[in-house]
């Protein structure tokens, strides 16, 4: 069985249904790219696998390690290993990313039987990954997102990944609105976390992100469903010829 | 309703963790307010002539005064004539060190993590502990003492240091204050006292745990700090009470005089039975707390987290008359269930250059409505006076309220006054987003908290701060999302 099995998956926003059966597979160590025009539901599939409660799934299943993830909370599914990384990251005042973090990593080594680091540990761990990913560690000093750029709050959103280290990492848009040195940055530090052990999915509208990071699979979502896959090269043939080719196929 | 926001309800389980009673056997007067009972108080404490005298022109102006109004809180009229005013843990004699403790009050104050042993105590706390009307237990005593430090409950300060007592009773809060501050003038049964000698810095925090125990009582303590030239102290207050269908009610008075450079912090941590979460019982909090920054350059710092009572009513403020003084008041009111709040401050300039700040974060959440009213007054000879005040209201869940009547009187153009206010909604999205990092909806909702909390339980001496933090977590449970 594949690491992340996707049958039939229905899901429903403000009782307009958005996915009409989503059939997906990824395997570890696959990076897997999810286009298509607005409104096909990209984000709908990264958010329903996230768990966020708007979010209602009607149908389908959806295995994780050949667990139902659809009966975890979204607490449970992030301490298991699935790691979204925001569209829109959101702002939360007053408390220290730092801080943030390191509740984040606990909860999540508590939740596996591993001992918890106190915060020297954790400030080791943040240099190294800063290091790693290129990152101004300054930011674990900030409140989350809080005044953040654009550009600062995507960046902290792979620099989060990075730190817990998911099994299963989806990126929601996290090219949108970057200028091309930020999306070098992101592109580099998801590079950096791809591993024989991981699996990711890249949702994009664009094809940009892609030259930077090189998926295995492509899949094509239109009008609820995915209407193609294939290779890296299916990328840049939509980018050649337009969503209109797709959905009028 | 979304899943997160159920989940938020599902928390709302949690019970008081200090609603319990201890049976003990006690001195109690008869229910009922007149003459007679003040003047039964005061044989029973022994106190002098002109103590009785001072609380009987209260108590005669008391029944020509009206029970205030204005405040945004709701309540059934009050039944003064069934409330017993004095309630004491029977004792054979006068107790003459810890060891004569009644072994059930001391067990109580060791179950709401209050030891009395002073070994036991935190490092650098000095406790008195005040059960029903009496004070009980002070630590710590002679070690203060050295440094003439006068750490003791009321009742012995009057019998101890009679001029220092009536040189400063009243002289912040007279007898004539308010309904509630005459009341208590009244019928006070105890309370602490402390006084730091100029140029004393107290070692360590004084602290004082207020316990209601006896059904129908009511709580009418009386506290009374003063820092002379460039003393300094911290002083902490923490109250609970057991469960009970009743509301109780608590009308103290805290005065408070710092002298030329002296400091006084006053910080309390408010956790008195709020009732159920049908709004059923609770404490009525109407307290009457002021400090008097007589002095140049002193300062008075008040930090409260209220998340307690059924109905909060107070306002702690500083009367800034010591040119160059500081006030400040930083707060956090919680209101949830059926819980009311009406609380801020009052900072009164009338000394040049003095300044004051204030900080209010009140937190609604259920049915419960929390209201700030904060006075800042600018007096015509207060030259370049200056204020920052910062109101920031968070509301969980659609069912809760927040208020804010800011009221500035400014009778000198030099003076500079800002007022920032704030209301926001723990959002949704907020808590997603810390649970897709693997965080439940209860450490979310407290972190989320806590952030908008920061300012003031920084404010906080350091051993309180999480305590204060962990209470809030605690109130809030069950907050509707």
């Amino acid at each position: 069985m594949s690491f992340l099995e996707v049958r039939n998956l229905q899901v429903k926003v403000d009782d307009k249904e958005i996915l009409k059966g989503i059939n997906l597979t990824v395997g570890k160590g696959e990076v897997h790219a999810i286009m298509g025009p607005n409104g096909s539901g990209k984000s709908t599939l990264a958010r329903a696998l996230s768990g966020h409660p708007e979010y209602q799934v009607t149908g389908g299943e959806v295995l994780y390690d050949g667990k139902d993830l659809l009966a975890m909370d979204p607490d449970e599914r992030a301490r298991e290993g699935v790691f979204m990384a925001f569209q829109y990251p959101v702002e939360i005042a007053g408390v220290n990313n730092a801080y943030f973090l390191k509740a984040a990593l606990n909860a999540k080594r508590k939740h596996h039987g591993v001992p918890e680091l106190d915060a020297m540990e954790f400030m080791q761990l943040v240099r190294d990954k800063a290091a790693l990913l290129d990152i101004d560690q300054t930011m674990m000093t900030r409140s989350v997102n809080e005044g953040f750029s654009g550009g600062e709050k995507k960046r902290n959103e792979i620099f989060q990944m990075a730190l817990l280290e998911p099994r299963l990492a989806i990126l929601d848009e996290t090219d949108s609105g970057l200028d091309i040195d930020a999306l070098k940055i992101v592109a580099h530090g998801v590079n950096a976390m791809r591993s024989a052990e991981r699996a990711i999915i890249v949702v994009t509208h664009y094809q940009r992100l892609l030259n930077y990071i090189v998926p295995d699979y492509v899949h094509v979502l239109s009008g609820g469903r995915i209407v193609k896959s294939g290779g890296k090269e299916l990328a840049l043939e939509l980018e050649e010829k337009g969503y209109g080719w797709i959905e009028a196929a | 309703m979304s899943t997160s926001t159920e989940t938020i309800e599902q928390l709302a389980t949690r019970e008081y963790k200090y609603g319990f009673y201890t049976d003990v056997e006690t001195d109690t007067v008869p229910k009922g307010l007149s003459e007679d009972v003040i003047r039964l108080i005061s044989q029973k404490k022994q106190e002098p002539e002109w103590l009785l005298e001072w609380r009987l022109k209260a108590y005669r102006l008391w029944l020509g005064m009206k029970e205030p109004t204005w405040q945004n809180v709701k309540y059934d009229p009050i039944n003064y004539q069934d409330i017993v005013y004095y309630s004491a843990p029977k004792k054979k004699k006068a107790l003459n060190s810890l060891d004569e403790v009644d072994p059930e009050v001391k067990r109580t104050f060791d179950k709401l993590g209050i030891p009395l042993e002073e070994q036991k105590l935190l490092a650098g706390v000095a406790v008195d502990a005040v059960f029903d009307s009496v004070s009980v237990a002070t630590t710590f005593r002679d070690k203060l003492a050295k440094l003439g430090i006068i750490f003791m409950s009321f009742s012995d300060a009057v019998k101890e240091h009679p001029e220092l007592v009536k040189k400063y009773l009243g002289s912040v809060v007279p007898y004539t204050d308010n309904f509630f501050a005459s009341l208590n003038s009244a019928v006070f049964t105890d309370g602490s006292f402390v006084y730091v000698p100029k140029g004393v810095r107290c070692p360590m925090e004084l602290s004082t745990y207020f316990r209601i125990n006896a059904k129908d009582t009511g709580q009418f303590e009386r506290t009374l700090i003063i820092a002379d030239e460039g003393a300094y102290v911290s002083y902490l207050e923490g109250c609970t009470a057991p469960m009970r269908d009743e509301n109780q009610l608590h009308a103290a008075v805290v005065e408070l005089v710092a002298h030329d450079d002296a400091t006084i912090k006053y910080s309390t941590i408010q956790n008195w039975y709020p009732g159920d979460k049908d709004g059923k019982g609770g404490i009525y909090n109407f307290v009457t707390k002021r400090g008097m920054c007589a002095g140049r350059h002193s300062k008075i710092t008040w930090t409260q987290v209220e998340t307690g009572s059924a109905i909060t009513w107070k306002y702690p403020g500083c009367i800034l008359q010591g040119d160059g003084s500081i006030g400040e008041f930083y707060s956090v009111a919680t209101t949830n269930n059926w819980q009311q709040a009406d609380t801020g401050t009052k900072m009164i300039h009338l000394g040049k250059n003095t300044r004051s700040t204030i900080v209010s974060k009140g937190i609604s959440a259920g049915h419960g409505q929390n209201t700030y009213r904060g006075l800042v007054r600018i007096g015509k000879n207060a030259k370049h006076a200056r204020n920052y005040s910062q109101c920031d209201s968070l509301l969980i869940g659609d069912k809760c309220g927040a208020h804010t009547f800011p009221y500035l009187e400014i009778r000198n153009t030099s003076a500079r006054v800002e007022h920032e206010a704030s209301t926001s909604k723990i959002g949704e999205d907020q808590i997603f987003y810390c649970r897709q990092r693997g965080l439940t909806t209860e450490d979310a909702v407290n972190m989320i908290v806590s952030g908008f909390c920061k300012e003031v339980f920084r404010e906080l001496p350091m051993e309180f701060a999480v305590e204060a933090q962990k209470l809030l977590g605690v109130s809030l449970e069950g907050s509707v999302g």
